[in-house]
């Protein structure tokens, strides 16, 4: 970590976006997390991410659970709502948050611990239920809180700082997130927001559970050889199936997209990501298929990244649930309140 | 695309952006920095190092360090280098024992210099260290040339003069007062092993319009009549006064008439603001002193009745301008003003009729000696120009460069050795870490504004001629000033083979100096690929060699970096480094002159 603060400063040719605010109205606290963390990346990707789809602050909120990776929500969007929830239960206030104001733009930040040992319950209901929530899982294969034990996403024969192998089977959140019949699973690498940033405005477009999955370096703990979850690993072994593209709102209306070639995902303000087939065997909108690719690719040693699979007609946890289209939170008490009478009427309906 | 070259001095020493600016490149980071640590003494000879008089300077340099400062691209004003260099210069201590020694067995080399202004001062400054046995002719009964009779009191007082003045003559100067050279070919004949000619720009402009002649008690040429002030010789002028010009000289004209008893004084533009010749600061300062300057107003006539000055006839100006540039100009209307008197101040030339023309100096068109560049030597070999007398009117801060260069010229014509063999600058670095999370440098960003420098109210400056108007700053106003500084010298050095491309230092950078790029065609190409793109096309920017893991690039626009550290904070690796650049600048003194030693081999 470092202990100077980054000092706020305005200068010439400073670059302002519809709201005209600078991408320094984005940031957040000061990050205690070691220096060259990947996590400070994801964060940096996220600030830049809201800036360029000028989001107001107050229409977000950020929701978090324990461990390094949950301290990422204090150091973005300073002006947003914020919940640093129990460890793994972030998907439980995430549910609550937007049950009760579906419009807010909800990111949840997860680690591979929190989401994948501690809260994978919380985790595999979220997917399924499809609650409209940006989720992601900084995952770097370690538990750095706590001095780099080997966590449920190590790769089996990777090996710790000290040198000892992991012998359990690892989770891979995306294969998981799709098989739980997720509507959106995509991962990245901290180390390349040209990719990653394009996949969190598309995750936070997308109507319904985005997970994305970033392998994000744990400098500290697990970045030496023989980890598969080092910046060097990552690097050599990551293979990305698609590749993003902006196409600004004016450009959507008028622009074609080949069908075997590309993928859109319309945004909040009508513009639209292309993504870009790097792979042509690849369909992000067959789920077998998908998992037939990870599966493959994993066996080959290799880290699939892009957006993996994409369902956007999946319908999300409100409309679900039928719930009512105005926010929970504006609506009139007396409305919102059956009443003394009414209670009665609906517990008559249960007995 | 190839990786930017930093290994030679220039690279490091542009990032410092009001070192490169100084024309005598001092080190103006690190005498601030010694201003902050409340070192004043040493601040001051870091200073003197380089520009001689911090003193004189630090008051009326023209500065083109403070446009030049990066502190005007995050915020809007410069750092106050300049008045800092005052600060440094009001608080030390004695510093005579650091002046250097100066050897009792001269080399034998005698050198004769016209003019005893800031040019052959500093000429004297550093010869004299080195056995040298310098005689400087001067014209008038004080040392100092125009920082003297030129540069009002109320700017510049006295005893500022006499005390850095005071430092170069007593290394044993041959001071000549009252000595006008009326001849070079006489002075060639007493024999001096070299001649330096820093005798200025004396001839000021003349302005040919009708009535000139007839209005001559009242008509005066500024630089003529400003140093008839500082003589004592002229102490009142009329009530109305019209200056002409709109440069500096003009702006110390029309304080100094407010001090003589001038009411109305009003300086007279021929063009718009934009295109005046005086410093902002310059103009401020006059406006203050409730000065009017009137601008679009072309001087026609000179209206004298019965052999009275009554005032002048202008032509009242409209100008086309496009980018900064009149296309094209038009009279509206004539108008006519009033005055008592009219101080010209529309420039000034160099004179040397006291040249005989055919003694191998050569002389152009303009009729202005043709003089080297570099080395400041005239087509006669050893004779020297420097100053305002070598390429006509520039500022104190460019003669006191001359003169340095000028004596490494001298140092090697005397010893036979060819002037053009001089040495380069070369840059130093050295780290400024301390510990994991300390740096011996503050790099804390203080968001503060400059300083406004006290000035003596309005009600008490005119009583005295000689009263300084500013007062400089506060011990409060220096603690805050000096922190402004953005710390340029200390560079961000980056180790590509360290870097693990952890996008650490792009993330953490406060004004997104940095990228990690696959890099472009060309350099405007890559300029608009980067984090933020690189518009300020006179700032350098950084391109490392291929980094290890993705054969990817590390670019750092230099334009806006805060010089905070925070890059190198946050680096893992430590890929990034905060390195101290010391610009070593060499000076005569460094300049080896001894015949070829024969080296002994064998037993």
């Amino acid at each position: 970590m470092s202990f100077i603060t980054k000092p706020k400063v305005q200068w010439s040719g400073q670059r302002r976006n519809p709201l005209g605010l600078t991408i320094r109205d984005y940031e957040g606290g000061m990050s205690t997390l070691c220096a060259g963390c990947g996590h400070d990346s994801v964060t940096a990707a996220l600030v830049q991410a809201f800036w360029e789809l000028a989001i107001k602050p107050e229409q977000v909120i950020k929701m978090s659970g324990i461990g390094c990776s949950s301290k990422t929500p204090a150091y973005f969007l300073n002006g947003a709502h914020g919940f640093n929830s129990v460890h793994g239960r972030m998907p439980s206030v995430a549910t609550g948050a937007l049950a009760a104001q579906r419009d807010l733009i909800a990111v949840g930040i997860s680690g591979d611990g929190d989401s994948l040992s501690i809260g994978m319950g919380q985790f595999a209901h979220a997917v399924r239920r499809n609650i409209n929530l940006l989720y992601i899982i900084e995952n770097n294969g370690v538990y750095g809180l706590t001095k780099g034990q080997f966590s449920a996403s190590a790769d089996p024969g990777s090996k710790s700082k000290a040198g000892i192998e992991n012998r359990q089977q690892a989770i891979d959140p995306v294969a998981t997130a799709i098989s739980l019949g997720g509507s959106f699973a995509a991962r990245s690498f901290s180390g390349d927001k040209a990719q990653l940033v394009p996949l969190i405005k598309a995750g936070l477009a997308h109507p319904g559970c985005a997970v994305l999955d970033v392998i994000s370096p744990c400098v500290t703990f697990n970045d030496h050889e023989g980890s598969t979850k080092s910046y060097a690993w990552t690097r050599e072994h990551h293979e990305s199936v698609n590749s993003p593209d902006l196409v600004e709102p004016a450009d959507a209306i008028e622009a074609s997209y080949d069908e075997g070639q590309e993928l859109p995902v319309k945004l909040h303000d009508d513009s639209v990501i292309r993504f870009r087939k790097l792979e042509s065997d690849y369909d992000p909108g067959d789920r077998a298929r998908a998992l037939e690719y990870l599966e493959r690719h994993r066996a080959e040693g290799k880290v699939v990244t892009g957006l993996l699979y994409f369902d956007p007609n999946q319908p999300e946890f409100h409309q679900l649930s039928g719930t009512a289209l105005q926010p929970l939170r504006d609506i009139d008490f007396e409305r919102l309140n059956p009443g003394a009478d009414g209670l009665e009427q609906m517990q008559k309906k249960m007995r | 695309m190839k990786p930017t070259e930093t290994g030679d001095s220039e690279y490091f020493h542009r990032v410092v952006d009001c070192q490169w600016a100084c024309p005598a490149h001092t080190d103006i980071p690190e005498y601030i920095r010694l201003i902050a640590q409340g070192r004043f003494t040493d601040a001051y000879m870091v200073n003197r190092e380089s520009n001689i008089f911090p003193g004189i300077l630090g008051r009326v340099c023209d500065r083109p360090c403070e446009p030049a400062c990066r502190r005007t691209r995050v915020d809007e004003k410069p750092v106050a280098i300049c008045r800092l260099k005052r600060v440094a210069a009001d608080h030390k201590e004695d510093i005579r024992e650091r002046l250097p020694n100066i050897p009792e067995r001269k080399n034998g080399k005698r050198i004769a210099l016209v003019g005893a202004g800031c040019a052959s001062l500093a000429v004297c400054n550093d010869l004299m260290p080195l056995g040298y046995e310098c005689t400087i002719f001067e014209r008038l009964s004080v040392p100092g040339g125009l920082m003297r009779y030129n540069i009002p009191a109320f700017r510049l007082p006295a005893q500022v003069l006499d005390e850095e003045i005071g430092y170069i003559v007593d290394m044993g100067v041959d001071l000549r007062l009252n000595s006008p050279v009326e001849s070079m070919k006489a002075l060639l004949d007493e024999g001096f092993d070299a001649v330096f000619v820093g005798s200025g720009a004396p001839k000021g402009k003349e302005l040919n319009l009708p009535g000139r002649e007839e209005g001559d008690a009242n008509i005066h040429i500024g630089i003529e009549w400003l140093e008839s002030v500082a003589f004592k010789h002229t102490q009142q002028i009329g009530k109305r006064v019209l200056i002409i010009g709109v440069g500096n000289t003009a702006m110390d004209c029309c304080r100094t008439s407010l001090r003589l008893g001038a009411k109305d004084v009003k300086v007279m533009a021929r063009k718009p603001r934009q295109f005046f010749k005086a410093s902002d600061w310059e103009l401020e300062d006059a406006e203050e002193e409730q000065v009017e300057i009137i601008i679009n107003h072309s001087p026609k006539e000179f209206v004298v009745e019965n052999g009275q000055l009554k005032g002048m006839t202008f032509e009242v100006m409209e100008y086309d301008i496009t980018d900064g540039r009149i296309t094209d100009s038009r009279v509206v209307e004539e108008t006519f003003i009033e005055a008592d008197d009219v101080i010209l101040a529309i420039g000034q030339e160099t004179a040397f009729p006291w040249i005989e023309r055919d003694i191998g100096i050569e002389f152009n068109e303009w009729d202005e000696p043709v003089v080297d560049r570099e080395t400041y030597q005239s087509t006669l070999p050893g004779i020297f120009f420097g100053g305002d007398a070598a390429f006509g009117p520039e500022n104190i801060i460019w003669a006191v460069e001359h003169g340095h260069q000028a004596a490494i010229s001298i140092h090697n014509h005397v010893h036979d050795k060819p002037v053009t063999e001089r040495l380069p600058r070369m840059v130093k670095l050295s780290t400024r870490k301390m510990g994991i999370h300390e740096w011996s440098y503050s790099n804390d960003f203080e968001p503060a504004a400059r300083r406004q420098m006290e000035h003596v109210p309005l009600t008490e400056r005119f009583r005295e001629i000689d009263t300084e108007v500013e007062l400089g700053f506060t011990a409060e106003q220096t603690a805050c000033e000096v922190e402004r500084c953005l710390n340029c010298d200390i560079q961000t050095v980056f180790f590509d083979e360290l870097c693990i491309e952890c996008d650490a230092c792009i993330d953490i950078c406060p004004t997104q100096c940095l990228t990690i790029t696959p890099g472009a065609g060309d350099e405007d190409a890559l300029r608009q690929k980067l984090t933020a793109p690189a518009e300020n096309t006179d700032q350098p920017i950084y391109i490392s060699d291929q980094l290890k893991q993705t054969g990817r690039l590390m670019v750092k626009d230099e334009n806006v970096c805060l010089h905070c550290g925070l890059c190198a904070e946050r680096c893992p690796t430590a890929a990034w480094d905060m390195q101290k650049s010391l610009v070593d600048i060499p000076y005569a003194r460094d300049h080896d002159v001894s015949p070829c030693r024969q080296r002994q081999t064998g037993s």
